[in-house]
């Protein structure tokens, strides 16, 4: 059984293997500090936005450690919109590829999402390295921090997979793409403290599965101040909202990538 | 049907091709509105194609361009999806469309092998395994650490072709004509590693229009033109029919090129007809005459009928003989031949008549005729392609010519 699985996705392993391989080989190509940006790109990013929001704006949040706080939303985020930013031209970047040879479709997406997670992983560290230093208030439920990543590479994947596909042949979803995202670092709470807007506000923003993310590994990580979906609506039922959103979400999205990549070679 | 490797069960492709695409911001207004009612026009690249391959077969696939054949191959490959119609493959399918697929100029050679075996399915332990064989048939010992875009178009190619024939050890190939392009010493590696995947009894399907690789190569063949099975059987006999249309086409041509009062100058060679105007070649025919089998019996005559516009002291007339690829094979004049013509007065017409021994292959050819005077310095009218004849031959050679060839033996040592 598990060999016969095995056996299917052998093609898929090696070459999402080799892709990320690749892309990470790639990514820091010609530049002095290397790999190294991986993680001083979040540092720096960081540094401008705790200097507008919490220095400049007087910003509260309310938490302890609101460094780590602040900056695990900020890497979250980052992952976010490499995953969907990237997967929208992945498809048509690869092209060329698509036109020569028959390999599953799908393993592109994810390799950019494998890519990204790679990031992450990296710049989770940073986070680390703030909560040692600010202290937080972890307790056993850390262990169910994985659980929230997985919802978070769900999510994520799910759009990407269907932005790919769609951009195949609607080039407008670039644009269309670019303009959501920015709506979207708006409506959720990176650098705002969710409870400034008002109660029926937070209930339909909290919704946003991504929103819910950012608060519950908040919540996990650094602060048990951190407002999320349990005490906006005083019920932990409550997340199972984003969760099914998620999940539907994913359902359509692998369906109709599936639908599309068979025509990905003569459309493109 | 137990031993078939393929079966192609009544295939057929359209491709919707869009009439317009939206482009302008007017379009977009009134495309937007009718976004369901865009209109398509239909290509149909594939009709009701239907084939079987056995197990260790070598099976050509010929046509000329636009003939659906490398869509066919996209088929069989798993990149396009048939409109209608199946496609059974039983065992591992290794496509070699383009060589060097996925090859990436920032990576180094080392690191564009692994790649490009991955792109095909090889994973890193099978191909470590094979690295050091990879390396050394490409000869690029010294240069696996640096980057490809380093490395000389030829050197890329050499290390595309090493990877591509030192993996692929699947059981069915598909290869594209397009492999067997660059300079002579790699084109005879290309055939090399054919007649050992013909030893190796591996299922090759093989597209190509080149009828000597057909000949040579291949166990059966398929001629496909304008989207259907015209034929399919033993290669020599498919590719008299590929000639045979290429005749018939060229003789339509011919009619309607002299509807058109001889306006059209362009011949297949894209060469247009020039020359000073003191005289012009009115007609080149070209007879074939009693060539059979044996070699080098029978002739071509070629005869050249030629008008002196003005008063020639000395005109020189002069023939080149090409084939399909368009290589000049041969070709004379007058002058190289010693055979001075007499001086023509204006308005006065002679015919040059040459014949030439029967050592033509199989095929198409063309030929370009020239007027010359004055120590063929001055050209008064040079005609490419000025009339075409075709070859039709049971036992081909896949050779250029077909010359006589006398054989002999002695038993030196009793």
């Amino acid at each position: 059984m598990i060999k016969k699985l095995k056996n299917r996705y052998r093609y898929s392993t090696i070459l999402l293997n080799q892709l990320v391989k690749t892309d990470f080989k790639l990514r820091y190509q010609n530049s002095v500090l290397g790999y190294l940006w991986s993680l001083l790109k979040p540092l720096f990013l960081f540094l401008i936005m705790y200097m507008v929001f919490v220095k400049v704006l007087n910003v509260d949040f309310g938490v302890k450690n609101s460094g780590a706080y602040l900056l695990l939303g900020l890497v979250i985020w980052s992952f976010f919109t490499e995953v969907t930013g990237g997967s929208v031209g992945a498809i048509v970047g690869k092209g060329d590829l698509l036109r020569k040879l028959s390999f599953p479709r799908y393993v592109i997406v994810l390799s950019t999402g494998f890519s990204a997670l790679i990031n992450l992983c990296l710049n989770l560290l940073i986070v680390g390295l703030f909560i040692l230093i600010g202290g937080s208030d972890t307790s056993w439920k850390i262990l169910l921090a994985p659980l929230i990543f997985a919802e978070l590479f769900v999510f994520s994947l799910a759009l990407g997979f269907f932005l790919s596909a769609a951009f195949v042949k609607l080039r407008d979803i670039g644009h269309i793409w670019d303009v959501i995202m920015q709506a979207l670092f708006y409506i959720t709470p990176i650098f705002f403290p969710i409870t400034l807007a008002p109660l029926w506000a937070q209930k339909i923003l909290i919704l946003n599965p991504l929103a819910q993310i950012m608060q519950d590994l908040r919540y996990l990580l650094v602060s048990h101040h951190t407002t999320t979906i349990n005490s906006v609506y005083g019920s932990s039922w409550s997340r199972l909202i984003p969760v099914i959103i998620t999940l539907i979400m994913a359902f359509i999205a692998s369906l109709y990538f599936r639908k599309k990549s068979k025509y990905f070679a003569e459309e493109i | 049907m137990k031993d078939s490797m393929i079966i192609v069960d009544n295939v057929s492709k359209n491709f919707k091709l869009p009439h317009q695409k939206i482009g302008s911001v007017k379009n977009i207004f009134t495309n937007l509105f009718s976004l369901g009612g865009r209109t398509y026009e239909v290509q149909h690249a594939l009709k009701d194609i239907g084939f079987e391959v056995k197990k260790g077969e070598f099976f050509g696939i010929v046509g000329r361009n636009g003939s659906g054949k490398s869509t066919l191959l996209k088929i069989l490959a798993g990149i396009y999806q048939p409109t209608k119609g199946s496609v059974h493959v039983g065992g591992r399918v290794v496509p070699f469309i383009e060589l060097g697929v996925g090859f990436n100029g920032e990576l180094t050679g080392k690191e564009n092998v692994f790649l490009n075996g991955a792109l095909m399915g090889f994973s890193e332990k099978e191909i470590t395994a094979k690295y050091n064989n990879i390396v050394e048939f490409a000869e690029l010992e010294r240069f696996m650490d640096q980057k490809l875009k380093n490395y000389s178009s030829g050197m890329q190619v050499r290390l595309a072709f090493s990877v591509a024939t030192r993996l692929a050890e699947s059981d069915i190939l598909l290869i594209d004509e397009v492999l067997a392009v660059g300079d002579a010493a790699f084109q005879r590696k290309c055939f090399m590693y054919f007649k050992q995947l013909k030893l190796d009894r591996k299922t090759v399907i093989f597209v190509t229009h080149e009828m000597g690789a057909v000949r040579e190569y291949c166990d059966r063949a398929l001629l496909i033109e304008k989207a259907e099975i015209v034929d399919i059987g033993k290669p020599g006999v498919i590719a008299s029919k590929y000639h045979k249309m290429f005749a018939d086409e060229s003789k339509n041509d011919n009619q309607t090129k002299e509807k058109q009062n001889k306006s059209s100058k362009v011949g297949i060679s894209g060469e247009e007809r020039w020359g000073d105007g003191k005289a012009q070649i009115v007609s080149v025919s070209a007879k074939v005459d009693n060539l059979s089998g044996e070699d080098g019996e029978g002739e071509v005559i070629i005869t050249a009928r030629v008008k002196a516009l003005t008063d020639l002291e000395k005109p020189i007339v002069g023939f080149s003989i090409k084939n399909l690829q368009l290589a000049q094979l041969m070709g004379t004049n007058t002058m190289r031949k010693k055979h001075p013509l007499p001086p023509v007065r204006s308005g006065q017409e002679f015919d040059v008549e040459w014949r030439v021994e029967g050592m033509f292959n199989e095929g198409t050819y063309y030929v370009d005729s020239t007027i010359a005077h004055d120590q063929a310095v001055l050209v008064a009218d040079r005609w490419p392609d000025a009339t075409s004849f075709q070859i039709f031959r049971e036992d081909n050679t896949p050779y250029q010519v077909y010359p006589a060839i006398k054989v002999k033996s002695n038993i030196i040592k009793p």
